[in-house]
């Protein structure tokens, strides 16, 4: 008797654990999946829209490059201010210095990937190395392991988020047998949203904003926003929402991280809808 | 002497094995070798066999043969300290309780070696390709491996047979010699196993472009994960040890009906949970340590395992390690009915539950959440206004922190309930501990808000002072403690007096532990995402993935459950092995079970 009751504990400890375990979130993680591409039929647009994908996706730069201070937070950033910040800086000393431009800009991406020391940026060297040593991997060599074409296609959507006009040359049909971009689908399962109505939902913002007939009052409504706002302050409300807190709410309530969330499409979906939306300010 | 003896025996053994093969350790690799890249086999290179999935197979060979090895060389450790300390105190319940429990050793060693053999022969029938590469890099090593295994079953066997005649006097120290060497080649095998495994994680001694093996087996070897694992693994086997001895002490306390035999193995309950708890309060840090040379070796990796996708296994691990201490603070507090004075102290018992849980509920809160639009609403954001910092590291290591500070005082108030400290300055230094709490705590707090408000890469940073707050607060306590109690009035304990309620929290603690165990083994493996040899061999099988926690939970449960029963056959061989059939001839009526011998038992109470 002692031992069926202390198996049947035993066993129901066990469960209970396991129950856990399956109430939890469920997240398979599966290798990145090469996905070919039609060199003959990508344009820079497409360029930049791989880019956009290899950098939250298969080249996992947003493990690092996000709010959490580990690395400079490039889709937080003003690049169009940061490149050429970088460019002067007086450590720097690589291959870009003392150029300006877009052209710049390439090289200077590129080395970053490529030798991640040689430049490192104030506060993000490796612990002990005084800015020496860059805890960023070689992007061209495993795990990450991106093809040339895809760190062009990365570099075509740093310079976009710039505001320069990408300088990368565009793939020869003998340089992408197997150009992948592996779609970030832990994060986004069903692609980008179409429709700005369809991107309101699908990150939630009527939730807090009185939008859509949502009636919501977390965050401050929205109506007319478009009349005392322009599309660049938009654009900074929502990709960092806490550097100007609208009166009578209180900062972090909205989520930090939609630049990282969003495609650069979704977030000008968004823009635009904003920016018509009726109502008195 | 005897151990100076043993210490050299074991040094002269392994200088003669380096100065006869060198070549084993230290060669370089062949030219050939140099040239040779590592494998990359496709997914029509791995066999398929039956249609059995060779990953959970080996998953559950590779767990198994984890559990009973920690078992077989955690009890060994047990044991000579048992042995030590029996000879320290003159006490030979510690000398009963160290050779019972070789003697369960003995049993589960067979099976150890079946389920490592059972592994070797599948990882070579599954992933060939894989075994071919790790031998190039291991080569002579896995020589020594399999001669360490013969010394171990050699010094085991001799350990244990010769236990009652080399029981007391000088005699005693040469078996205690023996079982350091016992000791010395089972945690040696170890390291070497280790090596291979974390060889796996952070590749040394091959090129990093091609794979092509091009260092020395040592430099294979002293990659950059081998010692923090080492000293985790090490760690983790004492607390596992101690757990699955207290388990089994409390089934045989229910069990038991003679008073002389239960109050027996509630001794051994409260030494083996002291066990446990010993070596569970420093690994913790052990764990902090691997973690961040996880992230020093590997940025990527790290985040993998705290933001990425295994960040959510780690509430699980929260709520394991919770239970764990609930269990082993319960069943201390329920201790104190053993001691005459014990209701002095139980009035704060409410106290350090109230800390304990609060703990508890702080490291199972998650960061972040994956909320309907409707809970997003509700909740007024996606982290909650109030809870969301509580999710964070420096929460959590605040909480850890105050829960072993805690846990250590329920350890101290159960020692000082059977003594009265007889020393003048007693006041004074019950005053200094006092102090010693309130400053180590508030220090735990303080550097857990600093963390909070600084930088994510400072935040590891700051668990630092209170990792020394909480060593120094029971380092401290203990060496007042121990001044201040030389010559104390004893009051008597009465072992046996316990609630069988009580002894379910011993159950608690080996069935949370070793489903730990193999969660941290499922986030180990993890951590090489979809490489064999991470960055050099990458796996391209069809199972080349991240299971769900939901199915690695199961799979768990199910090799849990496996190991129980292998645990009870083990026990029920042991006790097997006492039992003799009644003579059909004889009158008298034989006991079915010997009881274990209690010399000394009435000398301590």
């Amino acid at each position: 008797m002692t031992f069926l009751k202390v198996m049947v504990f035993s066993l129901a400890v066990l469960l209970a654990y396991t129950g856990f375990a399956n109430i939890v979130p469920q997240v398979q993680g599966d290798p990145p999946v090469e996905e070919k591409i039609d060199a003959g039929s990508l344009d820079m647009a497409g360029m930049i829209a791989l880019g956009g994908r290899l950098f939250r996706g298969k080249g996992t730069c947003t493990l690092c490059h996000n709010d959490l201070g580990r690395a400079p937070n490039l889709l937080k950033l003003d690049l169009a201010r940061t490149f050429p910040a970088r460019l002067a800086d007086a450590r720097y000393s690589g291959v870009a210095k003392g150029q300006k431009g877009a052209k710049a800009v390439e090289s200077y991406i590129r080395e970053s990937m490529l030798e991640p020391s040689k430049f490192v940026v104030s506060g993000f060297g490796k612990k002990g190395s005084n800015d020496t040593v860059s805890p960023m991997p070689k992007i061209d060599a495993p795990p990450v392991s991106l093809s040339k074409v895809e760190m062009n296609a990365i570099m075509a959507f740093l310079q976009d988020r710039a505001g320069f006009q990408p300088t990368v040359p565009l793939p020869s049909a003998d340089e992408v047998p197997s150009a992948a971009a592996a779609p970030d689908t832990s994060q986004e399962e069903d692609g980008p949203a179409k429709t700005a109505v369809a991107a309101i939902e699908k990150f939630g913002c009527s939730a807090c904003h009185d939008l859509e007939g949502s009636k919501a009052d977390t965050g401050p409504k929205l109506a007319g926003i478009g009349k005392r706002m322009s599309k660049a302050q938009i654009f900074e409300a929502i990709t960092n929402p806490n550097a100007q807190i609208a009166k009578g709410f209180e900062k972090d309530i909205m989520p930090q991280d939609f630049a990282e969330q969003m495609r650069v499409s979704e977030l000008n979906l968004i823009i635009q809808y904003l920016k018509k939306l009726p109502g008195q300010p | 002497m005897a151990f100076r003896t043993s210490t050299s025996i074991i040094a002269l053994c392994c200088l003669a094995i380096l100065v006869l093969f060198p070549d084993l350790v230290f060669a370089a690799a062949d030219a050939a070798d140099k040239l040779l890249p590592a494998p990359k086999p496709g997914r029509l290179d791995y066999p398929v066999v039956a249609g059995i999935s060779a990953r959970t197979l080996v998953w559950g060979f590779a767990q198994m043969h984890l559990f009973l090895a920690a078992f077989v060389l955690a009890v060994p450790i047990f044991s000579i300290a048992m042995e030590y300390l029996g000879q320290l105190s003159g006490d030979e319940r510690y000398d009963n309780m160290a050779h019972e429990f070789m003697k369960i050793t003995m049993s589960a060693y067979s099976l150890t070696a079946l389920f490592g053999g059972s592994l070797a022969l599948a990882l070579f029938l599954f992933y060939p390709h894989l075994m071919g590469y790790m031998m190039r890099v291991f080569r002579g090593q896995v020589l020594i491996y399999a001669l360490l295994f013969l010394l171990e079953s050699v010094t085991l066997y001799i350990y244990y047979y010769s236990w009652n005649a080399l029981r007391y006097g000088n005699r005693k120290w040469y078996h205690m010699s023996i079982g350091l060497l016992l000791n010395t080649v089972g945690l040696t095998l170890m390291f070497i196993a280790n090596d291979w495994a974390t060889f796996m994680m952070s590749p040394a001694g091959v090129d990093p472009a091609t794979g092509a093996v091009t260092g020395t087996v040592w430099e294979a070897t002293r990659n950059h994960l081998w010692n923090p694992l080492n000293l985790h693994r090490f760690v983790a086997n004492i607390a596992y040890g101690g757990a699955i001895v207290g388990g089994y002490a409390a089934y045989m306390f229910l069990s038991e009906t003679d008073p002389k035999v239960k109050a027996h193995y509630d001794w051994m309950g409260y030494t083996s949970n002291f066990i446990a708890i010993a070596g569970f309060l420093p690994l913790p840090f052990a764990g902090y340590w691997l973690m961040a040379e996880i992230y020093a070796y590997s940025q990527q990796m790290g985040i993998t395992a705290m933001g990425g996708i295994l960040a959510w296994l780690f509430i699980i691990q929260a709520v394991l390690i919770g239970t764990i201490m609930l269990a082993a603070n319960y069943y201390l507090w329920c201790g104190l009915m053993r001691t005459d004075r014990g209701a002095d102290y139980a009035k704060y018992v409410k106290y350090i539950a109230f800390v304990i849980v609060c703990g508890f509920l702080v490291w199972v809160t998650p960061h972040s959440l994956i909320l309907t639009t409707q809970e997003i609403r509700q909740l007024g954001g996606t982290h909650h206004k109030f809870l969301g910092p509580l999710g964070i590291m420096p929460a959590k290591n605040t909480a850890v922190n105050l829960m072993l500070v805690f846990t250590f005082l329920s350890f101290q108030m159960f020692y000082r309930s059977s003594r009265i400290p007889t020393v003048s300055w007693a006041k004074a230094g019950n005053m200094v501990i006092i102090a010693l709490y309130i400053a180590g705590c508030a220090n735990i707090v303080a550097a857990g808000i600093y963390g909070y408000l600084t930088p994510t890469v400072y935040k590891v940073g700051a668990s630092v002072p209170q990792v020394i707050s909480t060593l120094s607060i029971i380092i401290f306590s203990v060496i007042i403690d121990v001044f201040m109690l030389r010559g104390a009035r004893t009051t008597k304990v009465h072992w046996g007096r316990m609630s069988e309620r009580s002894q379910y929290a011993l159950f608690v603690l080996p069935v949370a532990f070793t489903w730990l165990m193999g969660l941290m083994g499922y986030i180990r493996s993890s951590l090489r995402t979809h490489w064999h040899v991470y960055t050099i061999m990458r796996d391209n099988s069809p199972e080349a993935y991240i299971p769900t926690i939901g199915q690695a939970g199961n799979t768990i449960t199910i090799i849990t459950l496996s190991f129980m029963g292998v645990m009870v056959f083990v026990f029920w061989l042991s006790r097997l092995g006492e039992t003799r059939q009644q003579d059909p001839g004889a009158q008298v009526q034989p006991a079915a079970v010997t009881p274990p011998r209690l010399h000394g038992q009435e000398a301590a109470q």
